[in-house]
């Protein structure tokens, strides 16, 4: 094998593993990467979660040692870090267009106030009205909330502001 | 840190982390069940939020004691003893009616927000940071919580006499939110932990002031605290039978 990884070739592979919950956004564009060491005797990744009790943490720290070690690090570290704690403003500004494509508004960044972010209208990801309503600050994941549009009369989920 | 304190820190946060492991297999026992499908959602969220931020307290108080983050959490939740467990008696009650329920977490996050707050000035790094993590995640049950009290506590005369009976019921259970570590001195005296008086002085003058909001009243006074940590309901046992039994049927397995 020639030489050791390189750590922009480690920052590509992680940007080909997917979020298992939001399959359209790679981790780095998720934004939950927060560092990457290559060492002489493999790699460490810090890895911010999401939320703390993110199901899909599990995952994703599995993923990245398999893809990690299958590029040839012979040892992978996933070391989950709090600080500073994962915002929905982490989010890349370029991922934002697909999490609307696939149906998930994103929040308003960046987070100022959540009261007045809460407030505010979120765009129906499906017809662009922003006559929206949240109808639930709780949804099917720990990131997630439940709105509903009035001009498409349909729910539609959007990224939880934090 | 100074090494003599770190047993007693990580003493005093395993009485955390157990608090939110039990309070979150009780709310999660709503799934499926609860009134409205929103509150079924917001309930098991709760439940996995809460059950997240055990798992940060667990994980400190592996690190503090020299053992494996990945895996000592496990072995505390699954394969300790009911009286080896230091949570608070309120989280251990049954789940009751959905006023119990909204009461209970109400009272619990509302005191944890207090904590959190003088927890992220702590003097020991990787205490502050979580504290700050976790409470971004609390104003979210802060307001969820508000809102329900606020609605029962206002809405019929059914709905207010059950939030008033759990909250009489609850209330005996509050002086333990805030009981101190057995080394809180010296905790409180390197900054690593913060004085539970203070911290309890402030959440019994703001949450009696929400529940007064949603004509709720309080007891006057703040209980006493009627025995440690280490003391527990006749409940705990069968909430550890239930959590633990798949963990214990083959403890050696790989999950």
């Amino acid at each position: 094998m020639a030489g050791p990884i390189s750590e922009q070739r480690v920052w590509e592979e992680l940007g080909e593993i997917v979020d298992p919950e939001i399959p359209v956004l790679s981790l780095v564009e998720l934004g939950v990467i927060r560092e990457v060491e290559v060492r002489e005797d493999g790699v460490r990744v810090a890895l911010r979660p999401t939320f703390a009790g993110c199901p899909a943490l599990h995952v994703m720290r599995a993923q990245i040692g398999e893809r990690l070690r299958a590029l040839g690090a012979a040892r992978v570290e996933v070391e989950v870090v709090l600080d500073p704690p994962w915002s929905t403003d982490d989010i890349r500004p370029e991922a934002r267009p697909k999490l609307v494509a696939y149906g998930l508004a994103p929040a308003p960044s960046p987070i100022i106030q959540l009261e007045a972010i809460l407030a505010a209208p979120r765009l129906c990801p499906r017809c662009g009205s922003a006559d929206t309503e949240v109808r639930n600050e709780f949804g099917p994941t720990p990131c997630r909330t439940i709105h509903y549009c009035r001009a498409c009369l349909q729910p539609f989920e959007g990224m939880k502001p934090v | 840190m100074r090494p003599d304190l770190r047993p007693l820190l990580a003493d005093a946060l395993l009485g955390l982390a157990d608090d939110e492991m039990i309070l979150a297999h009780r709310d999660s026992e709503w799934t499926g069940h609860a009134p409205i499908l929103e509150e079924d959602i917001a309930f098991a969220n709760i439940a996995l939020d809460e059950m997240g931020h055990a798992g940060i307290w667990y994980r400190l108080v592996a690190e503090l004691r020299g053992e494996e983050p990945d895996t000592y959490p496990d072995r505390l939740v699954f394969h300790r003893a009911p009286d080896e467990f230091r949570c608070i008696r309120m989280v251990e009650l049954p789940k009751g009616d959905w006023a119990f329920t909204i009461v209970r977490q109400f009272l619990f996050d509302s005191a944890e927000i207090v904590r959190l707050q003088a927890l992220g000035q702590s003097h020991h790094p990787p205490l502050a940071k979580a504290a700050a993590k976790i409470a971004i995640e609390e104003r979210y049950h802060d307001r969820h919580l508000r809102a329900w009290v606020r609605r029962l506590g206002l809405g019929t005369e059914e709905s207010h006499g059950k939030m008033q009976a759990a909250l009489d019921q609850l209330w005996p259970y509050t002086g333990q939110l805030f009981e101190p570590p057995s080394s809180e001195g010296e905790l409180v005296a390197a900054g690593s932990f913060p004085a539970s008086e203070a911290m309890a002085a402030a959440w019994v003058e703001g949450a009696a002031a929400t529940l007064a909001d949603a004509g709720l009243r309080t007891q006057a006074g703040q209980p006493g605290i009627n025995g440690g940590r280490l003391q527990h309901t006749e409940h705990l046992e069968p909430l550890l039978a239930e959590l633990q039994s798949v963990a214990r049927l083959e403890p050696q397995a790989s999950w």
